[in-house]
């Protein structure tokens, strides 16, 4: 079982080994930092200095280990841009990005898990046809054009929502929440369904073929044969076997509501670090850039780790295999 | 009677209170970089910079210089190299010291320190001396006309408050240091800073000791700015009344805007001008008959009308009509001539034609990489098969500067409204100092030396003269197709009454409600 575990965990180091290669060797060559930090006046020699300054001279290997050794310690330098050191920034706009990605996939999963159920049992119906076709719409339309559509409709035309920033927020010292102010809440609404709207169908699609799976089961017959009523066949029986792939399938997503929560931020001027990410971008921040890529991709090293490691406590018949091929 | 009064004037008193008490929350694309006045010369940290902190003499709503914290300056007569200037009495700064020779001397030399972005404005300057507690000289290396328009954007700090702090020295953005001042500031200015969060939110309110208090409006008590970088969202958010003030309309949104009953749009040109560069060393533009004929195969009447919506100025010199300089002749652009631009590649041996590529920034300037779509149709038409390299500023830059581009777009701004500063950066052969920006190969020892006299030409007439000559040579040369100048779009709220700066940095203290 230790081994196991520590097997998961040396790949996963090695995933990041290399995620931190590709961030490391994309940002040192792409775009030039000495452009975006000099003014439009400054001199060829000015330029020399500042790049001898910022060790882009040294040999790539050496700012490659210098780079790593400085990652493990959290140093990731100061934002060219800012001024700022990176990680403190990150960890000023984490909270941010953090309740959008919760209030999106909380919401991606009650309406998802509800939606799917009802449109398994209530097959052919009106309301099932238009949930499913108007679901087409969530999966095929950008998620830019999902966000400035629902700004259209709920700022500028019914003036219920506001269209960007995150409201007032309260500071708790460590942490900065919009979930303890009315414009806070409403802030969170419209990019929270924006974000969400994709996995939300992508849940509902999954919980209503797992729906249909199961209750072709016997022992859904079995246990309408013994006159349960359809409440409690559909929600005792059928829906415990169900949760347990939607779980995994939103856990896994969640990874990627935080990594896509770059364009929702971007059309709702949300503070989090998806905008930080692109400002970077914008101003080849590579400090910034790098270390946004080394979050983004331990984050989903992280939560694929936990799912693996889950599944050999969860499914004793994967355990009992695993200890055979090593035996 | 007594009580009939007291009661009239709370009443006046109120409707006062409640008419001056007015907040703007204002948005633009970008955020300031750092609240360190001397760190950054940029336009959107300078616009917020100018809210707080003030300057020796300002450039007004329309661009004038105006007094600011200077009121009377003139050359010595006995020695024009020395600028004197008669500081304004009674100001204080945010915290309370008073204002006085000593912050001006500390500011302007923390502005030539180590880590400023603002030293290559005060390059000429040899010492600033404080003669007395009001006056201040400031001494350069031979005599400095021009001086006072490199004085707009350098920001008074107070010595105590720095010093105390320990912000002697601006902090260099360069090399990654942040210190006190970079979210902190105690200046003159007509706001203070309450609140900032960057790329999220900064509040500012009214300072009750504004020395300006009686010469502007005032009528603004507390700024809320915003960055929103996605324009959609920008125009969205003025259009529900989130904001009332946009800095920057995009073109495709200006009908919406004007159309809205609760809104209007403030139209003005901007102090910047787009234009192609060609290499004039390597390659078929080397000739300058094929320079000629690209220069006329360029219909800027079309560029203006399809590719900006009638928002921009077409020109046929690399200058802003707010230049010293600038005249109506050489504004004015060369006609669209097919026939001649073909009979002239002829001439040239390219009857036949060449290919290039031009290479153009697609998140710089207005529609830049749509003009330079449509310059690739119109380069077609004389035989140039021109292929588009369309990339972000941040990569596009060193390209047009390195010198390996034979066909690329630039933009420039002149913060000191003289051509000098044009010719020095653009015109001037690449030196290890000065034409940074000319990568075009075009080197003419007659015409650098006439820029760098420039410099120290106290004679105005004389100058100006040698400024029109050297504009002569640019024109001859023509290693530059100018295009147009930008227009700026300001949306705001309709009972705002507010110019549209050309230097796109709003005062607010200006601002009025109607």
């Amino acid at each position: 079982m230790i081994f196991i575990i520590l097997n998961r965990f040396f790949q996963a180091v090695l995933v990041l080994l290399f995620v931190a290669l590709i961030s490391f060797l994309i940002f040192r060559f792409v775009g030039n930092p000495v452009e975006s930090l000099m003014g439009q006046e400054a001199t060829l020699a000015q330029r020399a200095a500042l790049e001898e300054a910022l060790g882009l001279n040294n040999p790539i290997y050496i700012q490659y280990f210098d780079f790593l050794w400085k990652a493990v310690r959290f140093d990731f330098g100061n934002s060219y841009r800012g001024a700022l050191p990176v990680a403190e920034l990150i960890a000023s706009r984490l909270p941010a990005t953090l309740e959008l990605a919760l209030t999106s996939a909380v919401f991606a999963v009650i309406f998802g898990v509800f939606m799917g159920i009802y449109t398994a049992i209530n097959r052919g119906s009106v309301i099932t046809n238009f949930i499913l076709s108007s679901s087409l719409i969530g999966v095929s339309l950008p998620t830019f054009l999902i966000g400035v559509l629902l700004i259209w409709l709920f700022s500028v035309e019914l003036n219920w929502l506001p269209s960007f920033g995150r409201g007032e927020v309260v500071d708790l010292g460590w942490w900065t929440t919009g979930f303890l102010s009315e414009s806070g809440l409403k802030s969170l609404v419209l990019p929270a369904i924006t974000l969400g709207l994709y996995q939300m169908t992508l849940i509902m699609r999954l919980t209503r073929s797992e729906m249909l799976e199961v209750l072709r089961q016997d022992y859904i017959r079995l246990a309408r044969a013994l006159g349960l009523t359809s409440k409690a066949v559909y929600f005792f029986h059928a829906l415990p076997n169900i949760l347990i792939p939607v779980i995994t399938i939103g856990g896994l997503q969640l990874g990627s509501v935080i990594a896509f929560a770059i364009i929702t931020e971007t059309v709702f001027q949300w503070p989090g670090v998806g905008l930080l990410f692109i400002n970077a971008v914008y101003f080849v921040d590579i400090p910034v850039m790098s270390a946004y890529l080394l979050l983004v991709g331990f984050a989903f090293v992280l939560i694929n780790l936990i799912v693996d490691l889950s599944y050999f406590f969860i499914d004793p018949r994967l355990r009992d295999s695993e200890l055979k091929d090593k035996a | 009677m007594i009580k009939h009064l007291l009661i009239s004037a709370a009443i006046v008193t109120a409707s006062f209170a409640t008419a001056s008490a007015e907040t703007v929350r204002w948005a633009r694309a970008g955020d300031s970089i750092t609240m360190d006045p001397h760190a950054q010369n940029e336009g959107p940290t300078h616009t917020l910079s100018h809210q707080i902190y003030d300057t020796l003499l300002q450039r007004d709503m329309a661009g004038a210089i105006i007094p600011s914290l200077a009121t009377e300056w003139a050359a010595l007569k006995d020695n024009p190299s020395v600028w004197r200037f008669k500081l304004r009495q009674g100001v204080s700064f945010h915290d309370g010291s008073k204002f006085n020779s000593e912050d001006v001397v500390f500011s302007l030399n923390r502005a030539m320190a180590d880590g400023s972005e603002m030293k290559e404005l005060l390059s000429s300057v040899k010492e600033v001396r404080a003669v007395d507690s009001h006056t201040v000289d400031i001494e350069t290396n031979g005599a400095n006309p021009l001086l006072i328009n490199n004085l707009t954007n350098m920001f008074m700090m107070d010595k105590t408050w720095s010093e105390n702090n320990k912000v002697t020295t601006p902090h260099d953005v360069a090399k990654g240091e942040t210190n006190f001042a970079t979210m902190n500031t105690n200046g003159t200015g007509a706001f203070i800073l309450v609140s900032r969060a960057v790329d999220e939110k900064t509040v500012l309110k009214a300072n009750p000791n504004y020395w300006g208090k009686n010469l502007y409006p005032n009528q603004v008590t507390e700024i809320v700015y915003t960055p929103i970088q996605s324009s959609a969202t920008r125009v969205a958010a003025l259009l529900s009344g989130e904001v009332d003030i946009i800095q920057d309309v995009p073109v495709q949104d200006l009908g919406r805007v004007s159309s809205s009953s609760a809104l209007q749009l403030a139209t003005a040109a901007q102090n910047r001008v787009i234009f192609f560069g060609l290499d004039t060393v390597n390659g078929p533009t080397a000739e300058l008959k094929v320079r000629q004929a690209m220069n006329i195969a360029i219909n800027r009447d079309s560029i203006k009308k399809v590719v900006m919506r009638g928002q921009s100025d077409p020109t046929g010199v690399i200058m802003p009509p707010f230049v010293n300089g600038w005249t109506e002749a050489l504004n004015k652009y060369p006609k669209y001539d097919l026939e001649k631009a073909k009979s002239l590649m002829k001439e040239a041996g390219h009857e036949n034609g060449f290919d290039l590529v031009l290479n153009c920034p697609n998140d710089r300037y207005i529609n830049d990489e749509s003009i330079c779509q449509a310059a690739v149709g119109m380069m077609a038409k004389i035989g140039i098969n021109v292929t588009l390299d369309a990339k972000p500023k941040a990569q596009h830059f060193p390209i047009a500067k390195g010198g390996d581009a034979d066909f690329y777009m630039l933009g420039w701004g002149v913060p000191t409204f003289d051509s000098h500063y044009i010719f020095n950066y653009l015109v001037h052969t690449q030196t290890s100092d000065r034409g940074s920006w000319n990568p075009t190969g075009y080197s003419n020892a007659n015409v650098d030396s006439m820029i760098e006299s420039l410099e120290s030409e106290t004679n105005l007439k004389k100058r100006d003269d040698t400024i029109a000559k050297i504009w002569a040579e640019v024109q001859k040369a023509q290693m530059y197709l100018p295009i147009h100048n930008q227009v700026l779009n300001w949306g705001m709220r309709k009972d705002i009454d507010f110019d549209v700066q050309p230097e796109d940095t709003p005062h607010f203290q200006f601002l009025k409600f109607n």
